[in-house]
């Protein structure tokens, strides 16, 4: 029951030109943040279906984050406030499915700002350390 | 399409130590060896170098594997190196999956263990995907040899020449009615003291004379659609309300304008006409009507300049014009522009008439200038004293935190000027001097000796309010000296503010239109900090001089031959292999509901009416996916990117081998 702090899982789906990037920068400056993440590269924040979303907390990850480019520097334009939607929109469905909306996060961070990616990533695993283990891991719904 | 059945190899980078010291890779490649459809799991000290390539091509070889993944660095770094080894083996680029356990892993995780587990989650991650990658042709596109630069200072002014003298076509455009930039506005440069007008006027003149350039002035992007090596521009030409065929240059207008308004060239220090050229050495020489100041826009009468016009060149009815260009690259050389010292109020600028901006001293000491490059102060007089304060707004945690680099040295420049034309004392107000450049040092070393004294604090007030009668009329310049540990009060007759730099209004927009980034102090970010300066993610995209950060005239220069490089070398080249990851639309699962082509903000989604279905243009399409994701009817997918592959990196990611859902045949049954 009790949570491993590595038992924690986090899948995130970063956007190759910034949040992917700022994740690169963060690793090139040696930045030291919370283990429990799982990166899933798309080019663009907006390729995010809700269904992905929803899938990842159904299938038992205990956290899932998602990140683009900053309002005005999405490299495709405005795929970032897509993506925006649809997040809003897996949060409202996380919620009528019995799942707890706290998991999702998305955040836009810009691709020169490794510091600001591990704080992000440190704050959002402290978030979901204190949610505790998501249910649906021990529960079967598909 | 059916692709053949999944042999993967799996190989563990060791990156030297930089992923060995922290991950156990024998234990990831040892776990990755029994992941499903793994034939061969691997680690070696660097996959990079050429043994690691060629064991990935020998393997794929004799094993016949036929997918790959490769955990090491950022797929940045290398995943086209790794692409090009598999197709050098005989298999499609895109059966290569990279996991990323170094920048995303060993580099950032505290703990061996941690950084040994996540390790292995993301190898299992990109094994379940590969099994799923579908083989892709990369589309072969010609390259349009055009070349368009933005922005006609000296950067974008060496760029165009070298492109030019290389034999290929540019197409400058400038927003201002002349090309030259700031540099035109500079008296001397530093350290050596050269002529801002000498070095920079043959270089106007050749561009405004070169058969390969197209000069497009008083211009404007408006619009740029298209990929690289064949981008549409469009470009929007302001009405100069001059025919630029007729006019020759006299000046008579000018002369005979009645209205008379603030020079934004010379920074506020003078008026000029209504009717203009910036500056007696501008290029083009045809000047402009300022709607806003000509009497004939504003009242509806006056013609003077048309009246005195020999050559007929006047014409009121000119209209703004969208002319579109074709370009195979962009080099974008935007420049900068001076920080407005007005809301350091301490600094009394705009409130004492002796407070001057550094680009307003320029132009005092520019014999083109208001003063005709004598250093008096307003009313006319020869200054006895004056104070240079650095890192106004630069280095300043409430405005610009960079160092701005140029002000030390044009401040120095300044002192030096002053002390030979008028000989007055000199103070310069430093927090560091910063002289790194060929000659720098030296010249710091010439301006001490000369005399010049150096202070070393940030000025917290400059004041009319002075200690002694005799001072009256000065200035008074309050710092704390932090080497003599006192505070020092010193009357002066002109105070130079040395502002720092900033982007140029105006680079976010072109910074969009070309979808490419600016960092938060408003600078556009290159592709690599180190190793691609002059790059940007959009390729095709360049950038050169101060667009990028400030920089001083020689680097200027380098970077805008160093872009013009960039871009012949692209020319050179004369076809394009274009990413193949693009969307595809089913025919038969579209409903033509059009959602796709409203989300898509390259147009590259059409509708057909009769079919009732929604197409992609594939040169058009830049791969990012949103349609993919908006389609209810799942009727689209985004290639090398499509719901298979990511489905099953999640689930690999999640799932213990035990509990692969998704990842195989074996499984699923």
């Amino acid at each position: 029951m009790a949570n491993n702090e590595t038992d924690i899982k986090i899948v995130a789906f970063l956007c190759n030109w910034c949040t992917f990037t700022a994740a690169d920068l963060a690793g090139t400056s040696r930045l030291k943040y919370a283990p429990n993440i799982r990166i899933v590269k798309v080019m663009c924040s907006s390729r995010i279906e809700p269904v992905f979303i929803l899938k990842v907390l159904l299938d038992g990850a205990d956290g899932v984050f998602i990140g683009g480019c900053a309002p005005g520097d999405c490299h495709y334009s405005k795929g970032n406030f897509y993506a925006r939607r649809k997040v809003a929109l897996a949060k409202t469905l996380a919620k009528s499915a019995g799942l707890d909306s706290e998991r999702i996060r998305l955040s836009w961070i810009p691709a020169s700002e490794g510091p600001r990616f591990a704080h992000v990533v440190n704050e959002f695993t402290a978030h979901i350390k204190e949610l505790g283990d998501n249910p649906a891991r021990r529960e079967v719904y598909i | 399409m059916r692709e053949s059945k999944p042999k993967i190899g799996v190989y563990v980078c060791h990156c030297g130590t930089n992923i060995s010291g922290k991950v156990d890779v024998e234990a990831v490649s040892e776990y990755a060896s029994a992941l499903p459809h793994v034939a061969i799991a691997k680690n070696f000290k660097f996959m990079c170098s050429s043994p690691g390539q060629q064991l990935v091509i020998d393997d794929i070889r004799k094993n016949d594997l036929n997918r790959v993944v490769v955990a090491s660095c950022s797929p940045r770094m290398h995943e086209k190196t790794f692409r090009t080894a598999c197709q050098a083996a005989g298999i499609n680029p895109y059966y290569f999956q990279m996991a990323c356990i170094r920048e995303h892993d060993s580099w950032v995780t505290e703990d061996p263990e941690a950084a040994t587990q996540k390790a292995k989650d993301l190898v299992r991650g990109s094994v379940a995907r590969v099994a799923h990658h579908q083989q892709l042709t990369s589309r072969v596109v010609d390259i349009n040899p055009n070349v368009l630069v933005i922005g006609g200072g000296i950067s974008g002014m060496q760029a165009a020449l070298d492109i030019a003298d290389g034999g290929k076509k540019v197409y400058l455009v400038e927003r201002d009615p002349s090309i030259g930039g700031n540099m035109s506005k500079f008296d001397k440069t530093f350290p050596t003291l050269d002529c801002a007008a000498c070095i920079s006027t043959p270089k106007l003149v050749a561009v405004g004379q070169h058969e390969n350039i197209e000069m497009m002035t008083y211009s404007e992007v408006a619009d740029v659609s298209g990929f690289v090596g064949n981008f549409t521009v469009k470009i929007r030409k302001k009405p100069r309300y001059v025919d630029a065929d007729k006019c020759t240059g006299c000046g008579v207008c000018t002369e005979k304008c009645p209205s008379k308004v603030l020079s934004e060239f010379d920074h506020d220090l003078t008026k000029r006409k209504a009717i203009f050229t910036p500056f007696p050495q501008s290029v083009p020489n045809t000047p402009v009507i300022d709607t806003e100041n000509c009497l004939f826009f504003k009242k509806g009468k006056c013609r003077a300049c048309e009246k005195f016009c020999e050559a007929g060149a006047i014409d009121f009815e000119q209209k703004e014009e969208i002319v579109e260009i074709n370009v195979g690259s962009i080099i974008i050389a935007t420049g900068f522009e001076t920080f407005d010292p007005t809301p350091l109020t301490q600094y009394g600028f705009g409130r004492y008439p002796e407070v001057y901006t550094s680009i307003q001293f320029e132009r005092i000491n520019n014999a083109t200038g208001p003063t005709s490059g004598k250093i008096v102060t307003k009313d006319g007089k020869k200054p006895e004293s004056v104070a240079i304060i650095h890192c106004v707004g630069s280095r300043d945690q409430n405005y610009m935190k960079y160092c701005s680099r140029v002000c030390c040295m044009y401040s120095m420049k300044f002192a030096h000027l002053v002390r030979e034309k008028t000989g007055a004392e000199v103070y310069e107000f430093y927090i560091d001097i910063r002289s790194p450049g060929k000659g720098y040092e030296e010249f710091y070393n010439r301006l001490q000796e000369e005399g010049t004294h150096f202070i070393r604090g940030k000025v917290s007030q400059i004041t009319d309010m002075v200690d002694s009668p005799e001072d009256e009329g000065k200035l008074m310049v309050v710092a704390e000296d932090t080497l003599a540990r006192k505070v020092r009060r010193i009357p002066v007759d002109m105070v130079v503010l040395s502002v720092g730099l900033k982007p140029a209004a105006g680079i976010e927009d072109i910074a969009r239109m070309v979808g490419i980034s600016v960092d938060s102090d408003g600078w556009i970010n290159e592709l690599h900090p180190k190793l691609g300066p002059l790059a940007t993610p959009s390729d095709g995209i360049f950038i050169a001089g101060c667009c990028q950060g400030p920089k001083d005239i020689p680097d200027s220069v380098a970077q805008g031959q160093g872009a013009a490089g960039a871009a012949l070398s692209l020319i050179s080249r004369g076809k394009l292999e274009i990413e193949a990851a693009v969307s595809a639309i089913d025919p038969e699962r579209c409903m033509g509901c059009r959602q796709c082509e409203e989300v898509c903000v390259y147009g590259a989604i059409s509708y057909h009416p009769a079919l009732n279905i929604c197409e992609v243009n594939e040169a058009i399409c830049k791969g990012c996916g949103n349609c993919a994701a908006t389609c209810p009817n799942k009727a689209i997918d985004l290639k090398h990117f499509n719901n298979d592959e990511l489905l099953a990196e999640m689930e690999g990611l999640m799932f213990g081998p035990a509990d692969f859902h998704h990842g195989t045949d074996e499984q699923a049954a």
